[in-house]
C-alpha cells in the first residue's frame, strides 16, 4: 500500500482552498467569501473574478470580518472567511467564541499559513496553537487536510455541513499524493497503509512526512499502519481505537504544539478507552523562527527522522 | 401614527418588568435597561416590520441586534410583551435551566434573539453582515442595532464603522445609547469619547440626534432615520438617555449599571411605575 503513495507534483494546500472555493461557489449560490487584505495569499482571486458581488474585502480588520460573517450566516448565507491562521484564531478568539460558536453560526473559518512551514516570516505568523483553540470551542469542527487535492475536496465538503468549521492549511508547495477526485468525509479517518507493529496518526503537512517515515520503517522490517486524521474534531475515535487495538502503540504527528493538538486528542481517547503507549511528534512548548519550511520542521523535531525515531521508541514501550 | 399614550403605558410596565426581573435574580443590569426602555418600546411596538412568529433568517423582516447584551432585562420584557415568548418566562431571568440567560443567547432557542452578545463591540459587525445579506437577497427591509456608549471604546466598532462607510451600508440604523456612563463611572472619567458626532461624521455616517427618554422624539427620529436609508450612507442615531430613567433614585448615576434592587428598593421603584399590563407572575 505504501509503495503506491507517491508524489505527483507539488502545490500548496492554500491553492487547493482557492480551487475548492471557486468550485463550491459555482455549485452553491449561498456561498459568499470574505478576506482581510490577503486575497493573493489565500488564492481567492478566481472566486472574486467569477462572483464579485458575493465577495467582501474587509481590509485589515479580522474581528470585524468574523462578525460580518456571523451576520451573513444569520441571514442564511454560507460565509467563508480568509486570512492567515494566526489572524483567524488568536486574534479573533472572542469573536469565534461568542458571535460564531456560542451563537451557532454556519461560518467557515479558512486559515492559511498555519504552522512552521509558513517559513521566513517567522514566529509572529507561525501559529502553532490554533488547533487547540478551535477544538476547545463547543460545536466547532476542526479540519487540517494534507495536500492540494484533499484541501480542495474539504473546502467543497464543508459547505454541506451546517455549523462552524475551522479549515487549516498552509503556505509552501507540498507533495500531492491523494487522489485528484475524492469525496471528503468530515470526521472519517483515512487509512493510508495497514500494519501491525505501530500506528502513525498524522494530520496536515505531517501526513507526507509520515509517509516518508513509514517507507523507511517498512524497509527496516516494521509493519506500519498510517492513518490520515484530516478531521481533528470530531475525531474518528472508532478508527483510532481499532488501529491501536491492532498495533498496541502509536505515534502522532502534527505541525502544532503538543499541548492542545491532535496528539492530545488521541491521548485522551486512548486513555479513556484503551491505554496505549504514545509518542507525540509536534512542537514542544516553543515558538518557531524564520527559515525554510523543511529546515524548520527538522530543527523543531518534525522531520521524517523524528517520526521514525518516535515509532522505534514507542514500539519499545509496548 | 403611533398612539403615544399607549406606548407610554407599555414603557411603564416594561420598567416594572426590569425592576422585578433583576430583583428576583438578585443580579442584572437595570440602569441601562431603564434608560433604553422608550427606544425598545417604540421599536418593537411601532417601528419594526416583522412576523409574530420568529424566523432566525429574518427574510423580508426588519431585524434588530442588541450589541450591549447586558441590558437584556429590557429586551426580554419587550420580546415577551410583544408576543415572542410567554410573559411568565420573565420570572426565570438568570435562573438555572432558563432561556433567559444573563446575557442574550441563541443557544437555548429563545425566540427573538439571533446572536449572543455580552462581550462588547461585536454586534455592529453582525448587523452589517445581515444588512449585506439583505442587499444580496434584494430584501428591502432594514437592520437595526443598539450599542452602548462605553462600548464604543472597543476597537471592533470602528473597524465596522469604516466598513459601513466603504460599502455604503445604507439599510442599517445604529443607535448609540449615549448616557455618558459606564461601570467605572462617567465616560469622560474612564476614557473620553470626545466629540462623538464629529467622529461618526468623519467616518462617513449620517448622524442623527435623539432624546431617548422622550417618546415623541424617539418616534420622530426613528422615522427620520428610516427616511434617510437607501441614500448611500449608514445611519447612526446618538441617543441621549439617562441611566435608570423612570426611577428617581436610580436616575443619572452609574451606580445602578449592574446592581439589582433589594426588596425595599424594589417597592420604592415600583411605587413610581404604574402597573399597566399586569406584572408577570412569580411562582
Amino acid at each position: 500500500m505504501l509503495d503506491k503513495i507517491v508524489s505527483t507534483g507539488k502545490k500548496a494546500t492554500r491553492d487547493g482552498f482557492g480551487a475548492g472555493l471557486l468550485e463550491i461557489g459555482r455549485r452553491n449560490p449561498e456561498v459568499v467569501a470574505l478576506c482581510a487584505d490577503l486575497v493573493g495569499s489565500l488564492k481567492m482571486q478566481d472566486f472574486i473574478d467569477e462572483f464579485p458581488e458575493r465577495f467582501f474585502q474587509v481590509g485589515i480588520s479580522e474581528a470585524n470580518m468574523m462578525g460580518i460573517a456571523a451576520g451573513l450566516a444569520t441571514a442564511g448565507k454560507i460565509p467563508y472567511t480568509g486570512t492567515f491562521a494566526n489572524f483567524s484564531t488568536g486574534r479573533v478568539y472572542d469573536q469565534l467564541r461568542q458571535s460564531i460558536a456560542y451563537s451557532d453560526k454556519n461560518v467557515k473559518v479558512c486559515a492559511s499559513h498555519a504552522g512552521l512551514t509558513l517559513g521566513e516570516d517567522g514566529a509572529t505568523h507561525q501559529i502553532l496553537e490554533d488547533i487547540g483553540m478551535t477544538k476547545m470551542l463547543p460545536g466547532f469542527t476542526v479540519i487540517n487536510p494534507c495536500d492540494y487535492n484533499q484541501t480542495k475536496a474539504a473546502t467543497i465538503a464543508i459547505a454541506d455541513h451546517d455549523g462552524p468549521v475551522y479549515l487549516r492549511f498552509g503556505r509552501p508547495g507540498w507533495p500531492i499524493f491523494t487522489p485528484d477526485e475524492q469525496t471528503f468525509e468530515i470526521g472519517k479517518a483515512i487509512t493510508m497503509a495497514e500494519g501491525t507493529d505501530v500506528t502513525i496518526f498524522a494530520t496536515g503537512h505531517m501526513v507526507w512526512q509520515s509517509v516518508e517515515a513509514a517507507k523507511i520503517l517498512t524497509k527496516e522490517g516494521v509493519s506500519v499502519e498510517l492513518i490520515n486524521i484530516h478531521t481533528i474534531k470530531p475525531l474518528d475515535e472508532t478508527a483510532v481505537l481499532a488501529s491501536v487495538a491492532k498495533t498496541g502503540c502509536a505515534v502522532t504527528a502534527e505541525e502544532h504544539q503538543i499541548a492542545g493538538g491532535l496528539g492530545e486528542s488521541i491521548a485522551q481517547v486512548t486513555a479513556r478507552h484503551q491505554p496505549t503507549p504514545l509518542e507525540l511528534v509536534g512542537v514542544h512548548d516553543s515558538f518557531g523562527e524564520s527559515g525554510k519550511p523543511l529546515d524548520l520542521l527538522n530543527k523543531y523535531g518534525l522531520g521524517v527522522d523524528d517520526v521514525v525515531a518516535a515509532a522505534k521508541k514507542v514500539m519499545q514501550r509496548k | 401614527m403611533a398612539d403615544i399614550q399607549q406606548l407610554q403605558r407599555i414603557t411603564s410596565q416594561v420598567r416594572r418588568d426590569i425592576i422585578r426581573q433583576t430583583n428576583l435574580a438578585s443580579s442584572g443590569h437595570p440602569g441601562g435597561s431603564l434608560g433604553c426602555t422608550d427606544f425598545f418600546v417604540a421599536l418593537y411596538f411601532d417601528v419594526l416590520r416583522q412576523d409574530n412568529a420568529f424566523h432566525m433568517k429574518g427574510t423580508n423582516e426588519d431585524m434588530f441586534f442588541l450589541s450591549n447584551g447586558h441590558i437584556s432585562p429590557v429586551w426580554y420584557s419587550v420580546l415577551a410583551r410583544s408576543g415572542y415568548f410567554p410573559v411568565e418566562e420573565l420570572a426565570t431571568f438568570r435562573q438555572i435551566n432558563s432561556r433567559l440567560q444573563g446575557h442574550p443567547a441563541t443557544h437555548e432557542g429563545l425566540p427573538g434573539v439571533r446572536v449572543a452578545s455580552g462581550s462588547l463591540g461585536q454586534g455592529l459587525s453582525i448587523a452589517i453582515g445581515v444588512a449585506l445579506a439583505k442587499k444580496l437577497n434584494q430584501d428591502d427591509h432594514l437592520v437595526y442595532c443598539l450599542c452602548g456608549d462605553g462600548e464604543l471604546q472597543e476597537g471592533q466598532i470602528w473597524e465596522a464603522a469604516l466598513f459601513g462607510n466603504h460599502y455604503k451600508v445604507d439599510n442599517l440604523i445604529l443607535t448609540v445609547d449615549w448616557n455618558g456612563q459606564q461601570i467605572d463611572g462617567a465616560n469622560d472619567d474612564v476614557i473620553t469619547l470626545g466629540d462623538l458626532p464629529a467622529k461618526w461624521e468623519a467616518f462617513g455616517w449620517h448622524v442623527l440626534h435623539m432624546n431617548g427618554n422622550d417618546m415623541e422624539d424617539v418616534l420622530r427620529v426613528l422615522a427620520e432615520a428610516k427616511a434617510a436609508t437607501g441614500q448611500g450612507k449608514p445611519i447612526v442615531i446618538l441617543m441621549k438617555t439617562e441611566m435608570g430613567y423612570g426611577v428617581d433614585f436610580m436616575q443619572g448615576t452609574h451606580k445602578w449599571h449592574g446592581k439589582a434592587p433589594n426588596d425595599e428598593q424594589m417597592a420604592d421603584a415600583l411605587s413610581q411605575l404604574e402597573e399597566t399590563l399586569g406584572d408577570f407572575p412569580i411562582s
